[in-house]
């Protein structure tokens, strides 16, 4: 409908040519709110779902109640992308992380509503969007800087050229702090991929949305599907599954259950997995984001050359 | 009947077997009747009242007997160590623990015939290898860390360190004295005590280690070594006053640990199996890659967990290979390890040598073509001819398991691609190995490869500055180097 064919003058009608009487009564369009897997938003294969609600229990959206079937999918996707991310130019990397930083920005006020529906204050809500948009700021100076920080060049004693470097460990399966919506699942994923390595993330249960809307941030920032996969469901349902798959390489847990943490650790054996628990990071503090948080998530890979030693001059580093 | 004329060239290898013998002294060692545990800076005997007998796998005769560390023991040693953890050793300044450090650097290398001669006795390992790589290395080990004792500071960036508090440590029979070092010189420099168990197989250079720690004046329980078999490790694991788990072995034995310290707040670093790639490509310095490729698997009896015990041969070149690696097998050496001209040495034990044994029936079944050097073997002791499987399927348990012996797994291979799907495709990933010339293809080759160590042509170089560990099954943790030393401390 163009501006010029509306009468101003007509009472009904504002600037923009919509009824004002008429918006009062307009039914609201729901966001329908799926899941992430592989760059795709589909549902839960199990078709199950569980209503998320605020504290005076009202209801927000119907949430997918992710199956283990859906965590593996993700694992297939988190894998199948892991060659092509930890083998792209670590600049590379780093634009695309900062890349996400400005679509969320540009999306703050989508987050900020969300964030009070989900029991924030507005107050609370804008600086929770701006730390997280801070952090992956921050996280994308990183992705290429903690090789030269955290590498080193070893002076063995033989004719040998010797160097450690550190190296994305593989997929990672990492449940998001429960307690909040947007920056614990911000700072754990943030240094997860800015190391290279891929994952699947089980979002907040109780606060969810951030989680999904987070994923269309990222579905529009460049980044390869599979790199990052986003479920929502029961932490206590899928735990066992993050733990125990035997092609995940890692587990991060933001826990505070320690008989939960227990029984992840205890089943990562299976395949030797590596086991990281941040229960008492508070993900609001200055102190939460850090390039241990990356390295965490590294081999060290040291790789050996023979240095030729002619003419009794020789060369060493 | 006409006689076919044959023009191959056949190469003579008797001349070759033929050195006389020189044998190193048994009397450079000397060796108790009888070993009890050290705990609290004294040798004491085990509340458990039980010994049992070490051998030398070699001639299968009786070298020692040492005690069998039981439940009350642990907590004997545990406790000593807790006590010089929190009265002495957190407490003293670096500069002064770096001192002890060193000491012990200089001492072992003082002694270090004695060590090679009691570990090669011991182990079985030929004396060229203990005196010539496990006993220097060990000694650099603990000269390089106790340098880092008052260094700490600059070890992580924007960071300090605390230590862990009483670290139990268990290691496996292959390199005794050296895993020993690996172990104790990083906890020390740190600021940590120790609870050791060496393997039951290898205890006495540990317990030879002991006397030189007590003659250093080490602070009573900053290190205490306790012998025993499984049992012993288990108490170790799960005594509920130690801090951190160091574990260099099995994986099987690894995820036992990982489940077994689930539910605490101890720390772990996991030494573990591997199956090591060898990848040979067309372009390679043939002659070098073969000596790599023979030492990659043959060294130590091929008990280590990264030698390189699958071989990848590009396939324009696998006659060739092939070819050159039976020729240089010919040549081995296999007998009494105190010899000095001996390449291979006895396997550690009995049980070791059914593990190999039965390895070699299952890949003969699975259809794999075996060929053995044509030496000799001693009638008495543990040994095992030198062996290659050629026709090997990826899928065959010789190709997927660890044997942990003198026996190689070799496939070929057209491109990198497909080179590099293979060497991967296994739980493990510990070391890999890399042949060409080319030096673009050596980065592509070891950026892709999923293992901790990998060396491009060469293979098992260790160094005390190189961090050493693996990826996936083979464990995580490194040792060695400035990364050796996150295993023991919590970054604050």
């Amino acid at each position: 409908m163009s501006k010029s064919v509306l009468k101003k003058s007509s009472p009904l009608l504002n600037g923009n040519g919509i009824s004002n009487q008429i918006s009062e009564k307009r039914l609201e369009v729901l966001k329908t709110y799926k899941i992430y897997i592989g760059g795709q938003f589909p549902r839960t294969e199990s078709g199950r779902y569980y209503v998320a609600t605020n504290s005076k229990n009202e209801k927000l959206a119907n949430m997918c109640l992710c199956s283990r079937k859906d965590f593996r999918d993700a694992v297939v996707s988190a894998r199948g992308a892991f060659g092509s991310w930890s083998g792209r130019a670590a600049f590379n990397r780093g634009q695309i992380l900062y890349r996400v930083a400005e679509m969320l920005e540009g999306r703050k006020a989508q987050f900020i509503d969300e964030l009070v529906k989900q029991d924030s204050t507005r107050l609370q809500a804008e600086k929770e969007v701006n730390l997280a948009i801070d952090r992956l700021v921050y996280y994308s100076g990183w992705c290429d800087k903690y090789q030269q920080v955290f590498s080193s060049v070893n002076p063995v004693a033989s004719s040998h050229f010797n160097f450690s470097v550190p190296e994305p460990m593989g997929v990672v399966a990492a449940i998001a702090a429960q307690n909040n919506s947007l920056i614990g699942l911000v700072s754990i994923i943030a240094p997860i991929i800015a190391g290279g390595n891929t994952c699947i993330v089980l979002a907040s249960n109780s606060k969810p949305l951030c989680a999904v809307t987070f994923a269309e941030v990222l579905n529009s920032s460049d980044l390869p599907g599979g790199v990052v996969n986003i479920l929502t469901g029961k932490v206590a349902e899928l735990a066992p599954f993050f733990a125990d798959h035997m092609d995940v390489n890692a587990t991060v847990l933001c826990e505070p259950d320690t008989s939960l943490v227990a029984m992840a650790r205890e089943k990562a054996a299976n395949n030797v997995k590596r086991v990281f628990s941040y229960d008492k990071t508070d993900w609001l503090s200055a102190e939460s984001q850090s390039p241990y948080y990356i390295t965490d998530l590294q081999e060290i890979k040291t790789t050996w050359h023979p240095v030729e030693n002619i003419g009794g001059a020789k060369a060493g580093y | 009947m006409a006689v076919k004329k044959n023009n191959t060239i056949k190469l003579k290898f008797d001349s070759a077997r033929n050195l006389a013998p020189a044998p190193e002294s048994k009397s450079a060692a000397k060796i108790n009747p009888r070993y009890d545990l050290f705990i609290n800076g004294k040798f004491e005997k085990p509340q458990s009242k039980k010994y049992f007998s070490t051998i030398n796998p070699a001639t299968e005769e009786k070298l020692s007997e040492v005690a069998e560390a039981g439940q009350q023991d642990v907590n004997n040693a545990v406790k000593a160590a807790r006590v010089a953890y929190d009265k002495t050793w957190k407490k003293m300044p670096g500069k002064e623990r770096a001192k002890y450090i060193y000491r012990i650097a200089r001492m072992i290398q003082e002694r270090a015939r004695e060590f090679s001669v009691i570990e090669t006795l011991d182990g079985g390992k030929p004396i060229r290898e203990s005196r010539d790589f496990d006993v220097p290395t060990a000694a650099n080990h603990f000269f390089y860390y106790a340098g880092w004792a008052d260094k700490l500071e600059y070890a992580f960036p924007n960071r300090n360190t605390l230590p862990l508090g009483v670290a139990g440590q268990i290691i496996p029979w292959n390199f005794p004295l050296l895993m020993a070092a690996w172990k104790i010189a990083p906890a020390l420099a740190t600021g940590n005590t120790v609870v050791l168990k060496p393997a039951e197989t290898t205890p006495l250079t540990a317990m030879k280690l002991a006397e030189i720690i007590q003659e250093a004046d080490l602070p009573p329980g900053v290190v205490n070594i306790i012998t025993g078999a499984g049992a012993t490790g288990a108490a170790i694991v799960n005594h509920p006053d130690i801090n951190k788990i160091a574990f260099t072995g099995s994986t099987d034995v690894g995820k036992i640990i990982q489940r077994a310290i689930a539910g605490t707040n101890k720390k772990a670093t996991l030494e573990l199996g591997g199956k090591a790639a060898n990848i040979i490509f067309d372009d390679a310095p043939i002659d070098q890659a073969v000596e790599g490729v023979i030492n990659g698997i043959f060294f130590n009896q091929g008990h280590v967990c990264c030698a390189g015990s699958r071989l990848y041969v590009q396939e324009s070149v696998f006659k060739t290979v092939v070819q050159k690696l039976k020729d240089r097998m010919e040549t081995l050496i296999v007998g009494d390890p105190l010899d000095k001209n001996t390449d291979i040495g006895a396997i550690n034990s009995r049980a070791q040598l059914d593990v190999i044994n039965n390895y070699l029936k299952i890949g003969l079944k699975e259809g794999a073509e075996m060929y053995q050097a044509s030496c000799s073997i001693p009638g008495k002791g543990f040994f095992v001819r030198p062996t290659i499987f050629t026709n090997v399927a990826q899928s065959n348990r010789i190709a997927q398991e660890e044997i942990f012996g003198p026996v190689l797994a070799i496939q070929s291979f057209r491109t990198d691609d497909e080179v590099i799907e293979k060497a991967n495709n296994t739980p493990f990933g510990l070391s890999a190995g890399v042949w060409t010339d080319k030096g673009s293809k050596i980065f592509n080759m070891t950026t892709k490869l999923r293992a901790g160590v990998v060396w491009a042509n060469t293979f098992n170089k260790f160094d005390p500055t190189s961090p050493f560990g693996g990826y996936k099954e083979s464990g995580y943790g490194r040792e060695g180097g400035l990364h050796g030393l996150s295993a023991y401390v919590n970054v604050v």
